[in-house]
């Protein structure tokens, strides 16, 4: 374990996977939240041809894909604003378009050599150089802050474009700064996933994440932390098991999702069964309703025959320590406590 | 003695629409401070139109709008306009807290760079406490019911505490007992003094908390007065079409 951080490649690997790690899921969770799952595809598809530019006039690969994929990112924000049903279909030119030319110009700049090619599309972390990465250290770095400062303003965009508008805020602009942050996050990406598989790092923790948390807030936090732990695991079990790393970080996050889902399902199952249930009753307690309110803790109940009635779902669950016992047959039916511990 | 203060909305042979084609067109309206309106019509009468030309969110095509004195173009702070679309998701894709969607309605107030302050969270808890969900602040959003999500979006439109509030359908698709409590919601908004105007098929639902009514059929206003006055109105309309029927 030890030699593999002193190996010069390694190390640079293991700092670039930790910032994709960091940047992608922030991102991706607002691409999740306006459905737009596979936008980060196209945009790879996209950042594909500037690679190829950068190849073939011999300039860096990292700039010339990041200017492509921006542009890309903005004219897909600009069609999808226009909001016409050609918008999809032009969708679709933009990204066939940009894997197509990406393959010819290297093809003719390269010959039949696509061993170049190969590792843009699947990510060649041990050919990293220095100066890469501290492109990528930047670039993680503006992402990560970006999206910090900016949060509110792209959930509330992201969640109700109709009333962003509304309220006064500038929709237009933010989501053209989504898509860009977006292309951005896949150019920092595309070394050490790989711009086939770029996705599937913005997408699949945030994924995971949802089955772990009940706001928004924690679902980012989780999203981040399986997002560090797919892809510096990533790296580190593709060096122990020597196979490639990009395909090696998604599937470490499918796995964790497959977890997320089965420990949020198992939480769930044991929540409801072992809480103290009052009754299912048609009255939803509010202010002025006739009950008197108790403050407990972080929330409020309401004292209603004795029980002290805390709202959970679709009912409310008993909060006293000693509920009065059921009276009669016919009052025990009407309590129907469920008292499982 | 001071000047009158301006109607919070005053419509001139206003036409609202989309891409240069209007839907409704020379409407008159003035609404003052503390009324509730509610705005009635069968679908595709263009009243939605209507209250979205307010939001700008459909095109003001012609004849004069100002809200609160100032012409709905130069309105410098939106949230003065409280809006409560007619939604079945409240936050797309993800998982997010009543509080959480709530606060987003203070964003506009505040520039880009600047936190929420203590003051904000205190707004959030009030607007949610007078949406009558303050022992549901953390919950998430998907676990609630149609009535308390549509009391969710009335919380996010009252907590940048605006001048008006326009509700679109807020009633719609909403069991009996959520739209009862809905509708003391909407009572005590009115008995705080809160300007509205709703947008509604059901005016059963709103019984005694709106003062005045406007329909809109095939793009114009066709009555705007009281409730009595509206059901003779009504009673007018079903003799005269029952008139014509007849012969």
């Amino acid at each position: 374990m030890s030699a593999m951080f002193e190996l010069d490649f390694m190390r640079n690997a293991l700092l670039a996977a930790l910032f994709v790690g960091l940047a992608a899921p922030m991102v991706g969770i607002f691409l999740v939240q306006r459905r737009l799952s596979l936008i980060g595809d196209g945009l790879g598809h996209v950042a594909l041809a500037g690679v190829a530019i950068g190849i073939a006039t011999d300039r860096a690969p990292v700039l010339t894909a990041l200017v492509t994929a921006a542009l890309g990112a903005v004219v897909i924000e600009l069609l999808r604003a226009r909001g016409r049903t050609s918008g999809d279909l032009a969708l679709a030119m933009l990204f066939y378009g940009g894997i197509a030319a990406g393959v010819v110009i290297i093809n003719r700049s390269e010959g039949a050599q696509t061993g170049n090619l190969t590792s843009f599309l699947f990510g060649s972390i041990a050919t990293t150089t220095r100066g890469e990465l501290v492109t990528f250290a930047v670039l993680s770095a503006v992402i990560v802050g970006v999206t910090l400062v900016l949060r509110p303003r792209l959930f509330a965009v992201a969640g109700d474009e109709e009333y962003a508008r509304a309220s006064g805020l500038p929709v237009l602009a933010l989501n053209i700064l989504l898509a860009v942050l977006t292309a951005v996050t896949v150019v920092v990406a595309m070394r050490v996933i790989g711009l086939l598989l770029i996705s599937a790092l913005m997408i699949v923790p945030n994924a995971a994440a949802q089955q772990l948390s009940g706001s928004f807030r924690a679902a980012n936090l989780w999203a981040v932390v399986l997002g560090v732990l797919s892809s510096v695991g990533g790296v580190v079990v593709s060096y122990q098991l020597d196979t490639a790393s990009g395909g090696t970080i998604v599937l470490i996050a499918i796995a964790l999702f497959v977890v997320a889902m089965v420990v949020g399902h198992v939480v769930r199952l044991v929540a409801r069964r072992r809480h103290l249930r009052a009754e299912r009753h048609a009255h939803e307690h509010g202010p002025g309703c006739g009950h008197e309110a108790v403050p407990h803790g972080d929330h409020v109940d309401y004292l209603h025959d004795g029980h002290r009635h805390a709202a959970h779902e679709g009912h409310y669950d008993e909060h006293s320590d000693h509920p009065p016992p059921a009276e009669g047959p016919d009052q025990d039916a009407r309590h129907e406590q469920e008292v499982t511990r | 003695m001071s000047a009158p203060a301006p109607p919070v909305v005053e419509l001139r042979g206003a036409a609202f629409g989309y891409r240069g084609r209007p839907v409704v067109s020379d409407v008159d309206l003035t609404v003052r401070r503390g009324e509730v309106v509610a705005v009635l019509g069968p679908n595709g009468s263009g009243k939605t139109t209507l209250v979205k030309g307010l939001l700008g969110l459909s095109e003001h095509l012609s004849g004069q709008v100002e809200v609160l004195g100032t012409p709905l173009a130069r309105l410098p702070d939106r949230t003065r306009i409280g809006y409560v679309p007619q939604r079945h998701t409240l936050v797309g894709g993800v998982r997010a807290t009543v509080a959480e969607v709530v606060a987003t309605g203070l964003l506009a107030r505040r520039p880009w760079y600047r936190p929420a302050t203590r003051a904000d969270r205190e707004a959030v808890l009030a607007a949610v406490e007078a949406a009558g969900l303050a022992d549901r602040a953390r919950f998430d959003v998907e676990t609630l019911s149609g009535g308390q999500q549509r009391r969710v979006l009335i919380a996010r439109a009252l907590v940048a505490r605006p001048d008006v509030l326009l509700m679109d359908e807020p009633t719609a698709g909403v069991d009996r007992a959520s739209q009862d409590v809905l509708t003391s919601v909407l009572r005590r908004l009115a008995d705080a003094g809160t300007t509205m105007a709703i947008v509604t098929h059901e005016l059963s639902a709103l019984r005694g908390v709106v003062d005045r009514i406007v329909e809109v059929d095939t793009g114009h206003v066709t009555f705007d007065g009281t409730p009595e006055g509206y059901a003779v109105h009504q009673g007018a309309l079903a003799r005269s079409s029952g008139r014509t029927a007849a012969r």
